[in-house]
């Protein structure tokens, strides 16, 4: 019953930021939408690094890439090299200060960003601009929240 | 502490997994034919969290809606009752030039350009990633919505439908990367093909000589020639044009007149039954008066 709740809890969150992903928005801040699938998903790999891993991240991209309309592979590609880079790490980057993260999570955003581009470049023949990097500002702003909340709900329910 | 990945495979090797599945599933959505099915099985699976995803928005609108003021609702009213009388007038006309027109083609010897049937759908998700414009509509292959049927608005054309579910559908954007469309311009008659480069403001004429007489401010609309869009609605208004000699071409870039980014409602459009059926016979009493205009 506790497990399969904690369970259940790990999976809503990454619902809820699913579903943030595609709420609509109006036409003026839509450039700006963080990536909330991938930050919910690095909070979790850097607490639970059992419990969510790279099957996880892989599941999650590719229904980003259903739900986005991505040549299917290409989010599921990215989220799982990202996932990758933050459990192998997860040890140091627990230590690091909430500020210090977000802007180690700066950076993981701009390889995931790097990685969709290129591979979308690859296979749809896309341009670059720098509004595609906005994501990466915003994501790094609301990291700190997400941290302190995703921590707090999980002190509160116990999941281990 | 739990032990770090106390089972299954070590970390690398789930990376090696997981990178190998998803070239595979690039290899397969994107080399192959087979997705098409896919996408759209995938596409019914998540349709529940679109609707999802669109209640806040619901919510808002309804309340607003609600709470609208007596006042406002008669403004409103009347405003409507104008425009609806403007547009009765209008139709008036319209269905006159029409017969006139039926009368002329069935002169000619050409077919007559039916109007299709339609059915208004809600955007469920506009979903502008910069790598992919697209929307998710309201309406699935329970409507009869098939693949390849195009989406229009009140001011122009939107897009084409890609992937059907059974109350869903994904309707690509013609702002799209990856997608192209046959395009007239309204002045000269000139034909060409306007793909999307992930702008929602912006198409490109593609592969016209420097000698072609386009101007900023001509209106393109669709040509028919592509099998998918009716022909005759509006697409886009050119506003730019760039004669440079070191460039193989012109450099035109138009301004669609839908508003790309800010869709709530879309009109279905089924194209008329007409054109597979007369294909054979009419086709060769269509070419003399075609070449006579050319």
């Amino acid at each position: 019953m506790q497990n399969s709740w904690r369970f259940l809890y790990i999976h809503l969150t990454l619902l809820l930021a699913l579903l943030l992903n595609v709420m609509p928005l109006p036409a003026a801040v839509k450039l700006f939408r963080p990536d909330w699938p991938l930050l919910v998903l690095c909070y979790w790999v850097l607490a639970l690094p059992h419990r969510t891993n790279i099957g996880t991240a892989f599941v999650l991209g590719f229904l980003v890439d259903v739900m986005v309309g991505t040549v299917l592979g290409v989010n599921a590609l990215g989220y799982s090299v990202i996932c990758f880079v933050v459990a192998a790490n997860h040890l140091k980057i627990r230590n690091f200060s909430v500020l210090q993260q977000s802007l180690l999570v700066g950076l993981l955003l701009a390889l995931y960003h790097l990685v969709v581009f290129w591979l979308s470049h690859f296979l749809t023949g896309v341009y670059f601009r720098a509004a595609y990097l906005w994501p990466v500002l915003t994501g790094m702003i609301v990291w700190p929240y997400i941290f302190w909340f995703l921590r707090r709900t999980r002190r509160q329910f116990k999941i281990q | 502490m739990k032990p770090f990945f106390d089972r299954g495979p070590s970390l690398p090797l789930r990376l090696f997994i997981a990178l190998l599945c998803s070239v595979g599933l690039i290899t397969l959505d994107h080399y192959t034919d087979s997705s098409v099915q896919l996408r759209s099985y995938l596409t019914a699976t998540v349709s529940p969290l679109f609707y999802l995803a669109n209640m806040p928005q619901d919510m808002v609108f309804g309340a607003s809606e609600q709470f609208m003021s007596q006042q406002k609702l008669i403004e409103e009213n009347s405003r409507l009752k104008d425009t609806l009388l403007l547009q009765n007038g209008q139709l008036q006309r319209l269905q006159f030039l029409q017969q006139e027109n039926d009368k002329l083609r069935a002169l000619l010897g050409t077919s007559p350009v039916t109007e299709g049937q339609r059915l208004i759908a809600e955007v469920l998700a506009v979903y502008s990633h910069p790598f992919s414009h697209q929307i998710v509509l309201n309406k699935g292959s329970k409507d009869g919505v098939t693949n390849g049927q195009p989406i229009i608005d009140d001011l122009g054309v939107l897009g084409q439908v890609v992937s059907v579910g059974p109350s869903s559908s994904r309707a690509l954007l013609i702002a799209d990367n990856t997608h192209a469309m046959s395009v007239r311009v309204e002045r000269t008659g000139l034909s060409a093909v306007a793909e999307g480069i992930g702008q929602s403001d912006a198409l490109r004429l593609i592969h016209l000589p420097h000698s072609t007489d386009v101007e900023v401010g001509d209106r393109l609309l669709t040509s028919g020639l592509d099998g998918v869009f009716p022909e005759g609605y509006p697409v886009a208004r050119i506003i730019k044009v760039q004669r440079d000699a070191r460039q193989p071409f012109l450099q035109v870039l138009a301004e669609p007149y839908a508003k790309l980014d800010r869709i709530r409602y879309a009109l279905l459009v089924w194209p008329h039954q007409g054109t597979s059926q007369i294909d054979p016979k009419i086709l060769e009493e269509m070419t003399p008066p075609e070449q006579g205009q050319d």
